[in-house]
């Protein structure tokens, strides 16, 4: 917190004012005490200001972000629904997630093999179609345009669409691969090729980081190139030695964000399990749906939504909140420090 | 951020020395980086060619293996407006977007500008909150939100997704400041001699020179909620009369079994809003998309 205070400070130099007084009851400065004064009563007006410009905000932060997380720490220790108000039940919903219930394990199994495998697979993606896209020399606004259209695509619309392309019996994907002599999976209707049927999707739609990515590309300095290839450095070693050095910040970004994303993985896989499985809607009452095929495409976001608003068990999805909120912490302490666009001081 | 929008990079080495084999090799690479530039964009645009496609078949024809529909057939455009409630649908989305956007626009903006161009004790630690707040996921505090609403009885509406957004919306506010550090302090500053309050500062001064970005906060709220699942799944599902278009294209079969060409025709409806206002605001879309990972 200390280059801050150095802008401050920095900047109220620059206007010509004096720098803070040592002694704010100012016993021995009796020629001048005015300044001081007037500049605190300004200080203070301007940060009144600027709280009343945040009031709303801070209003909200306070209900919307303090105020529940707060809440789902107490309701998690209790049994509550939507008829009675909440019983104490002590660790009674921590040890029946911890131990009991039958569904965490492929819940929690499925969001780690979305971190491990989407998560990377998309930077990987990214990184390379944004190094295609660097290279290019003609029609670059077109190139740009048309690979980051699948990004725009609302995601159930997406979903929807992907279920449809890779459907087993006339979905044009296996229709193609049939010209080759494959004979395709069954996609998103295969316990085992949900997932990576998902990650495909991710896949089309990673437009998103591909423009971070390609932005920051273009950021890397020229003259790193010109003198490396001088050095006599190959096209590998110059990627390996300053593009992938100059725009690690960026892979960091991407991960971090990519992990806390898919941590709450939800609406690819809650639509991809309702349409996949050709019945009605998840949000009447049919949550049995939730997962399928089987429980491949269960993940834990999609748990604590059955628990808490399909069966009405506030205090155990609670618990789970409380749970996802400790793993999303962990992430956020080991990983915000280094991510320079989320540092108050980041500024230019 | 111009850099988005500006040419290419790194020509690198080449045509640095025209000697004998290097002018070959380089019309290789170019041949090669071409090919994959257009085999990317084919299997970028085919899914939505597919998409587009089936919507014009019959529902008949959806189920064989053909590709060009034969004959083309508007008609499923048609059905899922009279078959389904989906102009009121539209209609939902559209308000929940436009509202969203206007009530995040009205909290946020002062939130940014303060945060990003008045010097204040504590104005670090409320960014770092907003910062945490947007990264969160909204599962974490979904029960007690969930609660607060029913109690005001606002369940099977869309307002406990509109509502909030007066009270700031923390990506925005996160957008919104980090565009407007881009502008120096000292525009501000002259204003303030001037005799401007803050008001007028972030009024006169601040806005007129954050067009864009304004634009981009905006568009990504308007996308935001007009792809919105998770949200009406959570308040508004009980209530079919209230749902947005994606939501009712989630949940969406057909009366025997699953009608892919009316699907396809719906997915298309979803998607043809978004599509046409990026094609209309893409600059500032991409800058601000550039801007939340790469600046500072």
């Amino acid at each position: 917190m200390s280059a801050p205070t150095r802008t401050a400070s920095g900047r109220e130099a620059r206007l010509g004012r004096s720098s803070r007084p040592a002694d704010p009851t100012g016993s021995g400065a009796a020629p001048t005490p005015a300044p001081p004064r007037r500049r605190r009563s300004a200080e203070s007006r301007r940060r009144l200001v600027a709280l009343g410009m945040l009031a709303p905000a801070l209003a909200g932060l306070a209900v919307f972000f303090a105020y529940p997380l707060v809440a789902s720490v107490f309701y998690s220790f209790t049994r509550y629904n939507q008829l009675q108000e909440p019983q104490f039940v002590g660790l009674l919903n921590y040890r029946f997630l911890f131990t009991q219930d039958p569904q965490i394990g492929p819940a929690v199994l499925n969001t780690i093999w979305f971190v491990v495998i989407l998560v990377p697979v998309r930077i990987v993606f990214g990184l390379l179609v944004a190094g295609l896209l660097s290279r290019a020399k003609t029609m670059t606004g077109f190139w740009r345009t048309l690979f980051y259209l699948p990004a725009l695509v609302p995601p159930v619309a997406s979903v929807v669409a992907f279920v449809f392309l890779f459907n087993p019996g006339t979905g044009p994907v296996n229709q193609i691969l049939r010209v080759f002599g494959i004979d395709g999976p069954l996609w998103f209707n295969d316990p085992s090729w949900s997932k990576p049927s998902l990650v495909i999707l991710g896949v089309w739609v990673m437009g998103d980081i591909m423009i971070i990515f390609l932005a920051s590309l273009l950021d890397v300095p020229r003259d790193l190139y010109e003198a490396a290839s001088l050095d006599g450095a190959t096209g590998m070693q110059q990627v390996r030695h300053i593009t992938l050095p100059t725009i690690s910040p960026v892979i960091g970004f991407a991960a971090v964000t990519g992990v806390i994303a898919a941590l709450q993985y939800f609406t690819e896989a809650a639509v991809a399990s309702s349409v996949a499985s050709g019945k009605a809607t998840i949000g009447g009452g049919t949550a049995a749906l939730l997962g399928y095929p089987g429980t491949s495409l269960l993940t834990y976001t999609e748990l604590l939504y059955q628990h808490g608003f399909a069966n009405f068990q506030f205090g155990y999805a609670s618990a789970m909140a409380v749970v996802l909120f400790v793993v999303t912490a962990v992430v956020l302490v080991f990983t915000l420090r280094r991510i320079s666009v989320f540092r108050p001081e980041a500024d230019q | 951020m111009t850099a988005v929008s500006q040419s290419p990079l790194a020509r690198a080495p080449r045509g640095a020395a025209p000697r004998t084999g290097k002018p070959r090799r380089n019309a290789l690479l170019w041949v090669a980086e071409h090919a994959a530039l257009v085999a990317v964009g084919v299997l970028t645009i085919a899914p939505i060619l597919f998409v587009v496609l089936t919507s014009l078949m019959s529902s008949n024809q959806a189920l064989t293996a053909s590709i060009i529909p034969k004959p083309f057939d508007l008609s499923n455009y048609g059905k899922v407006f009279t078959q389904l409630p989906l102009a009121q649908w539209f209609g939902n989305s559209a308000l929940y977007a436009v509202l969203a956007t206007a009530f995040m626009l009205v909290s946020s903006v002062p939130a940014a500008y303060a945060l990003a161009q008045i010097k204040f004790k504590g104005a670090n630690l409320v960014f770092t909150v907003i910062i945490v707040a947007m990264l969160l996921p909204p599962q974490v505090t979904a029960v007690p939100v969930y609660v607060m609403w029913s109690h005001l009885h606002l369940t099977g509406t869309l307002w406990p997704l509109i509502l909030p957004n007066l009270l700031g919306d923390a990506f925005s506010i996160f957008l919104l400041r980090q565009f407007f550090m881009t502008i120096p302090k000292e525009y501000g500053d002259a204003a303030r001699i001037d005799g401007c309050g803050e008001w007028r500062v972030l009024w006169r001064v601040i806005v007129p020179m954050a067009r864009p970005g304004i634009a981009s906060a905006a568009i990504f709220m308007f996308f935001h909620s007009w792809n919105d699942y998770y949200g009406p799944l959570l308040y508004a599902s009980e209530n079919q009369a209230a749902w947005p278009v994606a939501y009712g294209l989630a949940t969406f079969r057909g009366q025997h079994g699953t009608d892919w060409s009316m699907t396809m025709a719906m997915t298309v409806v979803v998607m043809v809003p978004v599509v046409v206002i990026f094609f209309f605001a893409q600059k500032a879309f991409v800058e601000g998309i550039a801007l939340t990972g790469v600046k500072g």
